[in-house]
């Protein structure tokens, strides 16, 4: 199996990895995406790149951020997960009714927002195991899966919140407010935690054999079957990556507003898929790159940012706004390769 | 044989048609709700609403049966509206209709078959086919917000205003408000879509604070809005320089007017609690024989902290 490996990403790979100078500009297209769309910002309005603008951006970009680099994974391998916004609000919901429910025995402090926190991991990982042993052992489409899952997260918040709004607790909320809103050196500390999950996220993809085998079943899943790869294990380990994933930006979420209902993460599962093409991952599997999600991630928020900042286009039209930069994103590094 | 049965009819036709109490003891009617499912705070209230209300007038008038669909979209709504007239053979419809365009022919195709048909909120494309309408006064709602703001800037002020989605209700509202404060000394600074959402709400506003050095005051038009909006500014530690005003009382909203707070000083309601207003005419309908056909507005009232107790409702889930 060891001696595999190495032989699978090459065959995985499509054939835009040619001579140098194309590779270059393949790989820079999302790169040069954001720049454009950095200059367009700042000659737009001054404030653009003052520091709290810029860590307002990063900081809202990290819900979706953290979620798109575990969905990095599981379109590499070939699969999809469209339950992630709806489990996002599952996930607030019960965390926030845990740390409720707690105060009144254990008082507001530290402990009791660890065991919400706690719960929220361990929920996510087991919403990760049931879409994943679904998709796996029950041989259904991660497209249908998930979006059943999808529709059951998001009525059980709907159930949970009784139709409205479920709100932490005011004390706790004082308490939990830093995960959002604290800094460490000046960096917003959702900032930091999404700056570790993506270089944790690079280096599994890199350098692990877990990265290179999401490669592998990606690419050819009967091939990888023969090079005695676990498809089945590999495959269950994204979706739990993901459920976890999608857990820790619920824990960053939470502290914000305090709040989660049936509106909780709407349409997050779109950005994060739309982030990870636009960074250069293939919708059809085969080739990841997290470092690209990164930049897709942050191309998304900066768009909204520049129109809140603006006067520019009307307000009806900032979904073709939206619309055109994530095409011309996209055909930047494509335009490329159609012409090697 | 045959004869006195006619006969027996014919006495208790008469009986009915003299005393309207009778009439309504000794027959069962078949009422059908049909409402948006809870894909929001105001919803969520709108659903609750219509449950009180079906639960306490089936105490009182046992010989009312209910029939409640909560629809996700119109597709399903429509589906709903066929299955009550050909499986329950009710006598009334009441609905809100998510999407009143869409439903305007399902609706009319309920009137054909007889039933007295109650519409909820939102206008069907077509007039004439409801036979009673009870809805919120939307430009009511933009125009007592403008007044407010008017009376609390004389000297004039620098706002935002953080719209809904870009659907008529929202257009009714903003063009209300401009109208109200068209005379004014106020400045609107900008005004973008926050689409009635508190996530959304909150990075707005987080760009309005870093593209303008100075804002008085904020119309949110919405309170779950109004609370993202809040969060930004409290970030951004410009508590004490902005007020904010949203929209359509939530009880956390009224609890905060109620309580004297300086950041939200006032609201403006629109209340959900309206679809037990248009159950309960549609029920009396039956109940009395009373006319109930016609329109019925339901004002959007400034709440302010002398009048917020009458507003607040701790139980709803909005």
């Amino acid at each position: 199996m060891p001696r595999a490996d190495p032989s699978l990403p090459a065959a995985a790979n499509p054939p835009g990895r040619g001579p140098k100078l194309r590779l270059n500009l393949h790989l820079l297209g999302p790169l040069l995406a954001l720049i454009l769309l950095v200059v367009l910002g700042a000659s737009l309005n001054g404030n653009f790149l003052s520091p709290a603008n810029i860590a307002n951006v990063l900081a809202r970009s990290s819900f979706t951020g953290i979620i798109a680099v575990g969905a990095t994974f599981v379109i590499t391998s070939g699969g999809l997960d469209l339950s992630v916004g709806s489990m996002a609000a599952f996930l607030a919901g019960v965390m926030i009714m845990v740390i409720n429910a707690l105060v009144p025995q254990f008082g507001v402090g530290f402990g009791v927002i660890a065991i919400g926190m706690a719960v929220g991991l361990v929920l996510g990982a087991l919403a990760g195991v049931g879409n994943g042993l679904l998709i796996t052992r029950g041989r259904i489409e991660a497209f249908i899966v998930t979006l059943g899952t999808m529709g059951i997260f998001r009525s059980l918040v709907t159930f949970l919140a009784n139709g409205g709004t479920l709100s932490l607790n005011f004390d706790v909320m004082d308490a939990y407010r830093p995960a959002y809103y604290g800094t460490v050196a000046g960096i917003p500390v959702p900032v930091i935690v999404f700056a570790l999950v993506a270089i944790l996220g690079e280096l599994a993809m890199r350098r692990t054999p877990f990265g290179r085998h999401c490669s592998a079943i990606g690419s050819n899943e009967q091939v990888a079957r023969y090079s005695a790869i676990h498809v089945d294990r590999v495959r269950l380990l994204t979706y739990v990556l993901q459920g976890v994933l999608v857990a820790v930006a619920t824990l960053l979420y939470v502290p914000r507003l305090g709040s989660a209902s049936s509106t909780t993460g709407v349409l997050w599962e779109l950005e994060a898929i739309a982030a990870v093409i636009i960074g250069g991952t293939t919708l059809r599997g085969g080739y990841g790159r997290v470092w690209g999600t990164v930049i897709g991630v942050v191309i998304l928020s900066l768009i909204d940012n520049i129109l809140n900042l603006t006067n520019v286009v009307s307000p009806y039209l900032n979904g073709a706004f939206q619309g055109v930069i994530i095409i011309l994103a996209v055909l930047l590094q494509r335009s490329r390769r159609a012409t090697s | 044989m045959r004869f006195r049965h006619m006969l027996m009819a014919a006495a208790a036709v008469t009986a009915m048609a003299l005393s309207p109490s009778a009439f309504a003891q000794d027959k069962t009617y078949t009422i059908g709700v049909s409402v948006p499912s809870a894909d929001h705070g105001w919803t969520g209230g709108v659903d609750y609403f219509a449950q009180q209300t079906i639960a306490s007038l089936s105490k009182t008038y046992p010989n009312l049966k209910f029939v409640l669909a909560t629809a996700g979209d119109p597709g399903k709504q429509a589906s709903d509206l066929e299955d009550m007239v050909a499986t329950r053979n009710i006598d009334a419809l009441v609905i809100l209709p998510g999407d009143p365009d869409a439903l305007t022919s399902p609706i009319m195709r309920v009137k054909k078959a007889g039933k007295f048909v109650t519409v909820v909120d939102r206008k069907l494309s077509q007039p004439g086919v409801e036979d009673l309408y009870v809805a919120g006064d939307n430009p009511g709602l933009g125009r007592t917000t403008g007044e407010y703001f008017v009376s609390r800037f004389p000297d004039g002020g620098n706002i935002v205003v953080l719209r809904g989605l870009p659907i008529p209700i929202d257009k009714e509202r903003v063009d209300a408000f401009n109208q109200a404060i068209a005379n004014s000394k106020i400045k609107v600074l900008a005004s973008q879509f926050a689409n009635w959402n508190r996530d959304d709400g909150f990075k707005v506003m987080q760009d309005f604070l870093s593209r303008f050095p100075k804002i008085d005051a904020v119309w949110a038009q919405d309170d779950d809005t109004a609370i993202g909006a809040i969060a930004a500014i409290k970030q951004a530690h410009r508590e004490n320089q902005i007020w904010v005003v949203g929209g359509a009382g939530m009880k956390q909203a009224i609890k905060q007017v109620m309580d004297g707070s300086k950041l939200v000083p006032i609201d403006v309601g629109y209340d959900p609690g309206m679809v037990g207003t248009a159950i309960e005419l549609t029920a009396l309908k039956f109940e009395t024989g009373l006319p109930m056909r016609g329109s019925f507005i339901v004002r959007s009232p400034l709440i302010t902290q002398a009048n917020a107790a009458e507003y607040y409702h701790p139980d709803s889930p909005y």
